[in-house]
Parts: C-alpha cells; sequence; structure tokens
C-alpha cells in the first residue's frame, strides 16, 4: 500500500489541441463601493483545453476566488463583471439569462466549493442532497436516482452504504469526496474547484489529489483548480497561472513554471516553502502584504515586495510578456530589454 | 539534568454519549515527552491524533485522566496554589491557531498584553508594561511598536496578529511556548516569517517551544525534536533530522510521502491510502495503525506497541523494533 507505485496515467499530459472548453477573454470583475470600484480582477485570458487540470495560485486577496466566480457565473452584488467574456464550449456565459445557464449548470460545468467540509447540508442525508441536485437539474426516475448517486460514490471510493448517512457521520477526507462525487453526478466538462483540500492532513490532501487526477483521466473533464498552497498542484496540474493583485503575472506549464519560474512573485512563493529533503536553509518568504486593490499601486503592482525591482517598475506598469513558452508580467521581461 | 517540562505516562479520555455510555474517547494514551530548555520540539500528526489535547493538558486546559506532568522536576498535581498556578501560566503560556479569534475585536492590541503583564508581572509599573509591552512587540519584528499596539486587531493583517499572540505568550517571561498550530491559518507566503519569529525567540530568549502542526515540513524548518503522534499514541520521536533521514515507523513514512514537494518528482506511495483516522472510541488492543500498515504482522493485533526509550530515536512498532 505505502509503496505501490503511482500509475503512469497521474502525470501531467500534453492537453489536446482543438477549442477549448473554456476560454475566458479579458475577464474584469469590480466590487462596487464608494468611490472608485474595487477591481479584484483585472483582464484575465485564460483557456482550458478538454481533460486539461489548470492549478490557480496566489496569496489571498489576489481574486483567484472571486475569478471562480466570474467563470461560474456566481457573483452576487457588489461584485459584477464588467468586461471580457467567459466562453464555455464557444457560447459566451456572461450574456446568458439565468434560465439559459441553468440549462448548462451541474450538467456542462459544476463547482466544488472552498471548505467542502461543511459545504453539505447538515441536517439531510447524503442521498438526498444527491436527489436534490439531480432532481433540480434533470428528470429522473428514483431507481435512476439512486443508481446514479451509487455510481458516483463509488467511483470517489466511498462505499454507497453511506448514502443514507449524514455529513456529520463522514470524516472530512470523505465529506470532501462526498462532496466531489455530487459534482460528477452529470459527468461535466468541467469541474471548478475552490480550495477543495485545504481543511485536510497532507495524508488526505494527497489521497484526493490523486483520486481527482484518475478520476479525470477516467471521465475526461477538465479541472480548474485553485489553491495558495503552490506545492500542492506541482505534480498534478499541466498548466500553471500565478495571480497577483486580480492580474494573471506568470502563466505556462506548470513544470517549467515549476523549474524556472520567471517572474519574481512566482519565485517568491516557491521559496516560501520548506523542503522536507535537503539541506536546513533559512528562508525569508515575501516581505509585505498583497495591495489594497480599491488603491492598486502605480506602475507594476509587485514592486514593492520585489527583491529584484528597478526604479521603472514604480512607474511602468509591465504587460504580459512572452518568455518561452510561459508569460510573464514582469520588465525583465520585456522584449525591448530582451534584444537589448 | 532535570528537563523543562516532562510527562509520564500521561493520558486524557473524554466520555461520548449520555450520561449512561460506557463510550470512552482515548485522546491521548500513555504520552511520555521531554521538553529540555532552548529547545524546539516539534509534534506533527493528523487531525484528531491528540495533539492539541496534549497543548490543552500541558496548559491546564483539561486534567489529565491519568499520568503526571512534571516542570521543572515539581508534579502540576502539588501546585495547588493560585500563586503557583499562576505563576506556571506565565511560565508556559499558549498560542493559539486562529489569529482571528484569539484577539479581543474590541481593545488595541496593547490591551490584551498590557493585561498580561498585570496580571503575571505585577513588579511592573505602568510605564514600565507599556516600555515591556513595546519591547516584545518589536522583538517578534512588528515596527513601529509604539503604533501597533494602539491599532485595533482588525487593522493588522493575519501574520501581524499571529505576532501579537507570540508578543503576549513572550511578555509573560516564559520559559516554554505551547504554539498549537500557529501558522496553519496564515498564508504560505507568510509562514516562514513567523517560523523564523520562533527561531529567533529561542536564539535571543532562551525560550522553548512546543510546536504542535501537521505540516511536517515546517516542523522540519525550525524544531531540534520531532515526535510523530497517531491516534494518541506517540509513534516516532526522535532528533529532526534522524527522522527525517530513517523515518522507522510505517505512519511516519506514509507521512512523509504524502508532503507535496515541488523540487523532487512525485514520490511513490500513499497512492490507495484513504487517509481514514483510526477508531480511538473505545479502541481495541494492539497497534491503532494496523489496519492502514502495510507491514502489520499477527502480532500488531494484539499487543500494542510500545515506544522503546531508547537514548535519542524510538519508534511504537514491533516490525521496526524486530529489524533492530
Amino acid at each position: 500500500m505505502a509503496n505501490a507505485p503511482v500509475p503512469e496515467i497521474l502525470f501531467p499530459q500534453r492537453p489536446a489541441p482543438g477549442i477549448p472548453v473554456l476560454d475566458v477573454r479579458d475577464l474584469t470583475v469590480e466590487y462596487a463601493a464608494d468611490g472608485p470600484g474595487v477591481r479584484a480582477v483585472d483582464g484575465v485570458n485564460l483557456s482550458v483545453h478538454k481533460g486539461e487540470f489548470v492549478g490557480v495560485v496566489g496569496e489571498s486577496g489576489c481574486g483567484k476566488s472571486t475569478m471562480l466566480f466570474a467563470i461560474a457565473q456566481l457573483l452576487s452584488p457588489p461584485a459584477s463583471i464588467t468586461g471580457g467574456s467567459v466562453l464555455f464550449n464557444g457560447r459566451n456565459l456572461v450574456t446568458m439569462t439565468a434560465r439559459q445557464l441553468n440549462v448548462l449548470r451541474w450538467r456542462d460545468y459544476s463547482v466544488v466549493m472552498q471548505s467542502a467540509m461543511n459545504a453539505l447540508n447538515p441536517v439531510t442525508s447524503i442521498a438526498a442532497q444527491f436527489r436534490d441536485a439531480l432532481q433540480a437539474h434533470g428528470n429522473f426516475s428514483r431507481s435512476q436516482i439512486a443508481q446514479r448517486s451509487a455510481e458516483v460514490l463509488t467511483l470517489v471510493g466511498i462505499d454507497p452504504v453511506h448514502l443514507a448517512s449524514y455529513p456529520h457521520q463522514l470524516s472530512g477526507g470523505m465529506r470532501q469526496r462526498a462532496m466531489i462525487a455530487m459534482a460528477l453526478l452529470f459527468t461535466p466538462e468541467l469541474v471548478i474547484m475552490d480550495e477543495p483540500t485545504s481543511a485536510l492532513d497532507v495524508v488526505a490532501q494527497r489521497s484526493l489529489m490523486i483520486q481527482i487526477r484518475e478520476l479525470q483521466q477516467q471521465l475526461g473533464f477538465a479541472v480548474v483548480f485553485v489553491t495558495h498552497d503552490m506545492s500542492l498542484v506541482s505534480h498534478f496540474s499541466d498548466q500553471l497561472l500565478v495571480m497577483y493583485a486580480g492580474q494573471v503575472v506568470e502563466i505556462g506549464p506548470t513544470r517549467t513554471v515549476f523549474d524556472s519560474p520567471a517572474h519574481p512573485y512566482s519565485r517568491g512563493l516557491l521559496d516560501a516553502f520548506p523542503s522536507i529533503r535537503g539541506k536546513r536553509v533559512r528562508l525569508t518568504g515575501i516581505p509585505g502584504s498583497p495591495p489594497d486593490l480599491g488603491r492598486p499601486p502605480q506602475g507594476c503592482r509587485f514592486h514593492a515586495r520585489c527583491p529584484v525591482a528597478m526604479d521603472e517598475c514604480a512607474s511602468q506598469e509591465p504587460a504580459l510578456y512572452p518568455v518561452g513558452a510561459v508569460g510573464s508580467r514582469c520588465l525583465l521581461h520585456r522584449p525591448a530589454q530582451v534584444k537589448a | 539534568m532535570t528537563p523543562l517540562l516532562q510527562t509520564r505516562k500521561l493520558t486524557k479520555h473524554f466520555k461520548v454519549g449520555g450520561n449512561f455510555s460506557r463510550r470512552t474517547l482515548h485522546a491521548v494514551d500513555d504520552v511520555d515527552i521531554t521538553i529540555d530548555a532552548n529547545e524546539i520540539v516539534a509534534l506533527v500528526g493528523e487531525s484528531g491524533s491528540g495533539k492539541s489535547t496534549i497543548a490543552r493538558l500541558l496548559a491546564r486546559v483539561y486534567k489529565p485522566t491519568s499520568g503526571e506532568i512534571l516542570y521543572q522536576g515539581k508534579s502540576l498535581q502539588s501546585m495547588r496554589s493560585r500563586r503557583q498556578s499562576q505563576t506556571y501560566r506565565g511560565d508556559v503560556p499558549m498560542v493559539f491557531q486562529d489569529p482571528f479569534s484569539s484577539l479581543n475585536p474590541a481593545y488595541p492590541v496593547a490591551h490584551g498584553i498590557m493585561r498580561g503583564l498585570a496580571l503575571h508581572r505585577p513588579d511592573l509599573d505602568r510605564g514600565q508594561r507599556r516600555r515591556e509591552a513595546v519591547r516584545v512587540v518589536e522583538t517578534v519584528g512588528l515596527k513601529p511598536a509604539a503604533q501597533i499596539l494602539d491599532r485595533y486587531p482588525y487593522e493588522l493583517s493575519g501574520g501581524q496578529r499571529q505576532r501579537i499572540g507570540f508578543a503576549q505568550a513572550l511578555a509573560y517571561r516564559p520559559t516554554l511556548i505551547l504554539a498549537d498550530e500557529p501558522v496553519s491559518m496564515l498564508d504560505v507566503s507568510i509562514r516562514i516569517g513567523l517560523l523564523n519569529v520562533m527561531a529567533d525567540l529561542r536564539e535571543q530568549e532562551g525560550v522553548s517551544f512546543l510546536y504542535i502542526t501537521h505540516d511536517i515540513a515546517s516542523a522540519r524548518y525550525v524544531s531540534d525534536r520531532l515526535m510523530v503522534m497517531y491516534a494518541g499514541h506517540i509513534v516516532e520521536s526522535g532528533p529532526t533530522e534522524a527522522v527525517l533521514a530513517a523515518p522507522r515507523h510505517p505512519y511516519t513514512q506514509l507521512l512523509l510521502s504524502a508532503v507535496p514537494d515541488p523540487r523532487a518528482p512525485l514520490a511513490v506511495g500513499a497512492g490507495t491510502d484513504k487517509g481514514e483516522p483510526p477508531r480511538v472510541i473505545n479502541p481495541e488492543p494492539g497497534c491503532r495503525f494496523r489496519r492502514r500498515c502495510p507491514l502489520a504482522v499477527e502480532v500488531c493485533a494484539t499487543v500494542t506497541p510500545l515506544s522503546e526509550l531508547g537514548p535519542a530515536h524510538s519508534a511504537a512498532c514491533h516490525v521496526a523494533a524486530a529489524q533492530l
């Protein structure tokens, strides 16, 4: 058990080319406030292909969860999408009516919420909650509901007898698995996960990650996975998106970003982890905290905390420049400078 | 030399269910811990393994079911008077997990520190208390200290609040700080800063720490000695580097293999482990890890393995003991 080799399929694979399942273009979200609104997500571009695993990392308050909510069309006032589009299989979710969205929700894309442990209803059984979801989005007979509920629960490695259980009778790991099972009821094309493992300890966390990856290989859905723990997705995601202060600061193949992070912020996040192997060295983390998005700083948003900041970083705002296979929002990677 | 703090067969059981229930939850069973002066000891284990119960027993929040705690060679049970127990609480304060709910939101942060000082160091007058508050806040790396002291908790970030938690504990001139998951609620990028605060306090102020965590990598970063807990038992203990270099107990091995390490390729192991917690309500005899253990043999089902109290590195495992 402890020494069984991890199956080959778990290693990230190249995504199949073709039309992306999800294509986010220039997505901008603002929270209405007195005076200027708070721009929590600022011009994010992202495409997710069939069966791809995209990791989204960054500190708290960087707009990761807001972005997910915007993609899933779950924002509620004072937050609203003020620009850009979210194309799901070529159709723009932003301009859809609630009725049009209802057809897609849960059938074609589903969401696993943050602290999934507490997201289950404590006063009804697992079966009742699965039934609810199935009846809200489709027409099924009783026996079909029972059969499908048992199927998805088995899929995530929980004995179907637990359909009759209440959430408090399940362990944290099992509750999390049940949430994922619920998201898979209709075998959607896209599952959006917001820190689904953050309440678990490392052993349970790892087996859950492996399981998500296995299910993904088996069923072919794409995953957008948000976490503040960068090391968690290192072995599981195909594409990595690093967010800072509402913007994408680095995006590219996960392995490339981990092996040679281009943006100083990605490097800082990576260096903030003590390792269990190698020499014990003193680490520093990233000094300071993310800026107030109500008053984003001039120039590069990271310059105040950046160890390699230059004078012009305080005045000139960098764009997302290509650096090999990745994109990096840092003046160091400005094409002119690369040539010079 | 007498250790700073020592426990002997420390045990805590909780009754669960109604008044007539015979079910008991074995949170901590027969735990022997030694913490020396100027030492950082890490206690790691999964949630529900009894780590926090140990911290609360040491902080005298709970009374042990059996066993004893010795502080500087004296049994805590013998400390009956109010003054004695107050001295102990000042010497061994606790830092809590959640910096968002452990500070009083209605007062500036100076309030908590000054009140603690008035209680535990009555020899100081008002001006001296304020100076001491400024000193401890500076020691934990918050500047400008005088201004920080007058802020309310909501004006501070999570990392800053947790530093205030450490400053409060430090104000009592402690010998040992019980830190129960002090960084797990914080963002990864600022955790390191707080771990450095712990290392510096040991260096500069000579304070010992019991660092309770489920994150073995951060335990390695700060600790001298490591204790691994599973289902109420200490299953392995020893010098941190020795334990990590050659873990003897299969649970420690599982724990280590599950740590995500972006610098290393995906390690083998843990693939099929469900990570389910063991049964600690009316536990059966035998090793509590045996149902998840790849090495389990017959004797594991009947005899509870005891930690071989070797000179340094010990593990509570029949198979590991046989291999020695």
